[in-house]
């Protein structure tokens, strides 16, 4: 087991990467590492983990897709520690086994024969946001900004992975969810008030419907800009590179975040060199604000 | 000098928003017998009342006049509050500056002030005129008549005779039970028709102060409320029923058959029958349309078997005469006829039925004994189309209201169909699907949960018989696809529409129906029981479409309005009745003619003419005819309506004309 | 409606009453609650693409239209985003449904409309087996390679590539023995599907 960000001792976290915290999402990655070690949170990545399977499973092959996530839960299960999933999508597929296994006995023990395992149904599996929004607290959060995001308009976008459906996250509102806004509020930022939060951006369409997933993701962004906003900040991997990579707005488009990276510009945290990663530039947005 | 006070009320921005109610009020405070003028918003509220009440005590006022909406309104509230300060309630007047005046001259406020203005200057001048009036009592006759024996008569009739009144309750059809006696169990908690209805007959059958008159229509009615002439007659059923046991032999060995108007046509019945089949005490009538006996005397079998010798093929008909204080008509409801409607086959489809033929074949004492079976082959159906809005909601071609009942029984006869054939399909097209009342809804999305149903939007084009199956062109317009399939059975839930020889019975009663023939309320809102003819009340169908529950209801309040109408000791009526002078009156008699009440009579000793108090409205007809103005209208009297005229005359050379 | 109006005619109860059981089987919603409100269809992201929309979905499995259902692209458009069955108010999770469908289609063998979207999905499918985890740079070729589309995209991957988020070399994790494992036993309990529909035709 690999401990990726180390703090006092107690507080610790089984860690579920995902495959796009290695590739497309590495900024994701780094600034989850850099931020939790600020907070004194240690996460251990789970042993030997795979691919949740994503959408594609899920529409192939439903045994399949119960069956990928519930390996990785049975690796989380070696440890007693509750498991957290930064990606949306992977998060989302977690919680599907999860309520299969839960509510569908049949079901689990297919499931467990498949893998070769034996559930225990009091892992938690957690999202990174609500973990870090309810298990740390924002007074924790709000003890380590030393340089609030004064003036920094956000449009916080959850997407559908995490609040949809609520029977499998049981997280936040999905008309209206909060956790972000809060967050961003208590570092300073200003959260905009607008009604695409939880639109989805038709992300796993992008490569084969670019055309229509271009459409999507305009109106997203366009509603984010129209309320004003001059970023956007999510939590999954799929949706921030979709958002940036397909958004055709104007000159410059908005940058989209990890809703970490805006965490660890407002700790002040050293060797923030993710920004390169980015698709759409912040560092003009960064430095009006003398944020950088 | 009097003492008037005027009260002008602003109901709101009604009056206000188009007439100056200030100037008004501050212009008529100038005239010389006017002692109190003053405007507020709500007149009828419990301050504006007050303000009344306060005025007619503290000033000593002798006469009143409210300005505000029409006297069918408020003008008994008013009379009311003066009456409570120890004011002739005669001598308050209402002058009506909203309907007639604010109402129509919106944008016109100054010519609508000046109206206003001499508008209550004309009631001023009726005022001085009035007399002091006291309310006339009159004799009052405590018992009712019910006219139909369906549930809602029924209701009524155990509702009072429960009270202790006397009912007398007239049915058409050979024994009381109306159309729910046809229905199978009913929606929303699937009662049996009969655990509802069974019940009650018993109650009917054992009260003492209930008189059920089976086989009888209303032929004649006079009189008024608290005393009503009835006439009542009582058609052959050439069977005496004092004899009659009811043992069924003369059912049984009749030789005569024809379709069953009670089983919608699905069987036959006997040219001797009894009315509701699952009574065992019915006791039979001869149709003599059928019998032929009575058609060309060819036979006599009923009479050979009878073991009473009770059948009278020479009885006649009878003629009774009742007075009653009240009526309650509640002549129920028919369906629309399916043979007038050529897109579904005109009724010639034999496996096309309407939603009571349904009921009836749901019914364990209908026909097929509870069994749903094709009326074309007896074969069980597999596949059923049920068709909603079926000469409802069609506004050119049939009635453009809704049935109201539709959408729920369909629902509950395509959840019986599944229930009893498990291997059905109920297919149900609608337009709308209407809940409304408690526990629908949930009833409704219980039956297609636990049943499957499948409803599809949108109104059938076409029903045609293909092969042995009936074939129907649909659409779902939900998914936009016009739908085609073979049903096996088709039920039609055709409109709702009032029973036969409605109009006639309400042209007796003077009642008023509306286009459709549903009889009409005094108000929808303020007098929806109340027939716009004092003392006749309105229950069921007859009134227009609803449901067991709000039939029942509706039933309840207008034994409940009859209840508070014979908790009377006398009939108290307002005194603004036509009076006559006798030094004047020719005894010509044109006032008798023209009264449409009856009201007016000869007096045979003085040669003059005489009034029925108790029978006159007031309406003024023989006042019009009477060629020597012999006739007068208490405080409406000739030198009264001119002195009002003169006025506004006045008024018009003045302010009225500079506008 | 900016589809065209057709006509259908229903096919025989049996035939109907079987898809739809087996349809409700799969997914576990009961599609007879369905009132045809549209609520779903007007909030979903991709139904303007979709040749049904996902209420007609609903309505043709009722009645019993199994082929326009398993080969319509509606199925493959639908992101499970689950916007319909968060706000389903006879709580139909057509999300879950249109699984069960695409599933349904592959097993019995009907013409996908959407045939990138399959090669996509099997691409990705792949690329799990081959490593543990997705390796974007293989997966996407090998997407390339079934779907024959070798352009689009091009120039957004190479900014992708170097930005340096899609790594060169494939990785495996430890236990790929135990990936290759669940898939043989899942892809077996499809092929035993596959034989008891033999079996019945």
């Amino acid at each position: 087991m690999r401990e990726i960000a180390s703090g006092e001792k107690g507080e610790m976290y089984s860690y579920f990467p995902g495959c796009t915290s290695h590739s497309t999402a590495v900024e994701y990655g780094l600034s989850i590492k850099a931020v939790l070690k600020a907070l004194g949170v240690s996460l251990v990545e789970i042993e030997d983990w795979n691919c949740c399977g994503a959408a594609a499973v899920h529409s192939m092959n439903k045994l399949l897709s119960l069956c990928l996530p519930a390996r990785n839960i049975a690796m989380a299960q070696k440890t007693d520690l509750e498991l957290v999933v930064p990606c949306a999508g992977c998060f989302n597929m977690l919680k599907r086994t999860e309520r299969a296994l839960k509510t569908d006995p049949e079901m689990r023990r297919e499931v467990e024969s498949t893998v070769g395992f034996t559930y225990q149904e009091d892992l938690k599996i957690r999202a990174l946001i609500d973990m870090v929004v309810n298990g740390i607290g924002f007074g924790r959060i709000e003890e380590k900004v030393q340089r609030p995001l004064t003036g920094l308009k956000v449009a916080c976008y959850y997407g559908c992975a995490l609040v949809r459906h609520p029977k499998v996250t049981q997280l936040d509102d999905p008309e209206n969810p909060q956790y972000l806004d809060t967050l961003m509020s208590s570092l300073g930022a200003t959260a905009m008030e607008w009604s695409f939060k939880t639109d989805c951006c038709g992300a796993d369409l992008a490569l084969t419907h670019g055309d229509f997933v271009v459409k999507l993701v305009n109106r997203i962004v366009g509603m984010a800009q129209e309320a004003g906003a001059e970023c956007l900040v999510c939590s999954c991997g799929l949706c921030q590179i979709n958002l940036e990579m397909r958004q055709d707005v104007g000159a410059l488009g908005l940058p989209v975040f990890y809703f970490t990276e805006l965490m660890g510009i407002a700790f002040g945290l050293e060797g923030t060199k993710w920004w390169s990663k980015h698709m759409i530039s912040p560092s003009t947005l960064l430095d009006s604000l003398s944020l950088r | 000098m009097n003492r008037f006070g005027v009260f002008v009320c602003h109901c709101g921005l009604n009056i206000a928003g188009t007439v100056d109610v200030k100037a008004v009020s501050r212009e008529i405070g100038e005239i010389e017998d006017v002692s109190h003028s003053e405007d507020y918003i709500y007149m009828c509220s419990d301050p504006g009342q007050l303000l009344i009440r306060n005025a007619v005590r503290e000033k000593g006022l002798d006469g009143v006049v409210v300005a505000c909406c029409s006297p069918t309104m408020h003008e008994v509230t008013f009379r009311k509050a003066v009456e409570s300060e120890g004011l002739n309630p005669y001598v308050c007047e209402i002058a009506n500056i909203r309907e007639q005046c604010s109402w129509v001259h919106q944008g016109d406020k100054e010519r609508a002030t000046a109206k206003a203005r001499e508008i209550i200057r004309s009631v001023l001048e009726k005022l001085r005129g009035n007399e002091v009036l006291e309310t006339l009592a009159m004799p009052l006759t405590k018992r009712a008549l019910v006219i139909g024996g369906g549930i809602a008569g029924i209701t009524a009739s155990i509702d009072l005779a429960d009270s202790g009144y006397e009912v007398i309750l007239v049915e058409r059809q050979p024994s009381i039970g109306g159309r729910l006696d046809q229905l199978s169990l009913t929606f929303p908690h699937l009662d049996d028709a009969r655990c509802i209805l069974g019940p009650k007959k018993a109650e009917i059958a054992n009260n003492p102060n209930i008189r059920v008159m089976p086989y009888c229509e209303v032929e004649e009615v006079k009189g008024f409320i608290g005393n009503f002439d009835v006439r009542i007659r009582r058609k052959p059923t050439y069977v005496d029923w004092d004899k009659c046991t009811a043992c069924g032999v003369c059912l049984e060995k009749c030789p005569v058959e024809s379709l069953s108007d009670f089983e919608r046509g699905l069987t036959t019945r006997k040219a001797i029958y009894t009315g509701a089949l699952s009574e065992n005490s019915g006791k039979p009538v001869i149709d003599p349309i059928h019998c032929r006996h009575l058609v060309d005397g060819t036979c006599t079998i009923c009479q050979e078997v009878c073991p009473e010798g009770a059948i009278r093929y020479d009885q006649g008909e009878e003629l009774l005469e009742e007075r009653v204080g009240a009526i309650v008509v509640a002549t129920g409801y028919d369906l629309f006829p399916m043979e007038k409607i050529g897109e579904y086959g005109y009724g010639r489809i034999p496996d096309v039925i309407d939603g009571l033929a349904f009921e009836r074949m749901l019914s364990p004492s209908g026909p097929t004994g509870g069994e749903i079976r094709r009326p074309s082959d007896g074969r069980i159906p597999q596949e059923v189309v049920f068709i909603q809005c079926v000469a409802s909601r069609d506004p050119e071609r049939y009635m453009p209201y809704c049935s109201r009942v539709c959408c729920m029984y369909t629902a509950k006869q395509a959840k019986l169909l599944k229930q009893k054939i498990p291997n059905s399909q109920p297919y149900i097209f609608f337009m709308d699907v209407r809940t409304d009342s408690k526990g629908y809804e949930e009833f409704l999305q219980g039956a297609i949960e636990e049943e499957e149903l499948i409803y599809l939007r949108g109104r059938v084009a076409r029903v045609f018989r293909e092969g042995d199956r009936v074939r129907v062109w649909g659409e779902d317009t939900l998914t936009n696809r016009k739908v085609e399939l073979d049903a096996d059975m088709v039920v039609l839930a055709t409109a709702v529409v009032p029973s036969e020889g409605i109009k006639d019975i309400a042209a007796r009663l003077r009642a008023t129906v509306d286009k459709h023939g549903f009889l009409t309320e005094a108000h929808i809102k303020l007098y929806p029981v109340e027939s716009p003819t004092k003392g006749i009340f309105l229950a069921g169908c007859g009134q227009g479409p609803k449901d067991i529950t709000d039939t029942v209801a509706q039933a309840s309040a207008t034994a409940s309005k009859i209840q508070s109408l014979f908790s009377q000791d006398a009939l108290l009526q307002d005194p603004l009745v036509a009076f006559v002078d006798p030094e004047i009156c020719s005894g010509c008699g044109i006032c008798v003619q023209v009264c449409p009440y009856e009201a007016r009579e000869m007096d045979e000793y003085r040669g003059i003419s005489k009034v029925h108090e108790a029978l006159c409205q007031g309406c003024g007809a023989c006042i019009a005819a009477c060629p020597n103005n012999a006739c007068e209208l208490r405080n409406s009297k000739a030198v009264q309506v001119f002195g009002m005229m003169e006025t506004f005359a006045e008024g018009a050379e003045g302010s009225l004309a500079d506008g | 409606m900016d589809k065209p109006m057709t006509t259908v005619e229903l096919p025989d109860i049996e035939g109907r009453q079987t898809f739809l059981a087996e349809v409700q089987e799969r997914c576990g919603e009961n599609l007879g609650l369905c009132y045809q409100c549209l609520k779903c269809t007007v909030g979903c992201p991709t139904a303007p693409y979709m040749d049904f929309n996902p209420n007609t979905i609903v309505r043709l499995i009722q009645f019993g239209l199994k082929r326009e259902v398993l080969e319509s692209n509606a199925i493959w458009l639908c992101v499970s985003c689950e916007t319909c069955g968060t706000r389903c108010p006879n709580e139909i999770d057509i999300g879950l449904l249109m699984d069960a469908l695409r599933e349904m289609s592959l097993e019995e063998g009907y013409r996908a409309k959407e045939k990138g979207v399959v090669a996509l999905h099997n691409a990705f499918m792949e690329s799990i087996r081959r490593g543990g985890r997705v390796h974007e740079a293989t997966m996407l070729m090998e997407y390339k390679l079934r779907s024959g589309d070798y352009w689009t995209d091009l120039i957004p991957g190479m900014k992708l590539f170097m930005k340096g988020k899609i790594p060169l070399l494939p990785g495996r994790i430890k236990g790929i023995d135990s990936i290759r494992e669940i898939y043989k036993k899942t892809q077996k309990q499809r092929k035993v599907l596959e034989d008891r529909e033999g079996k019945s035709k």
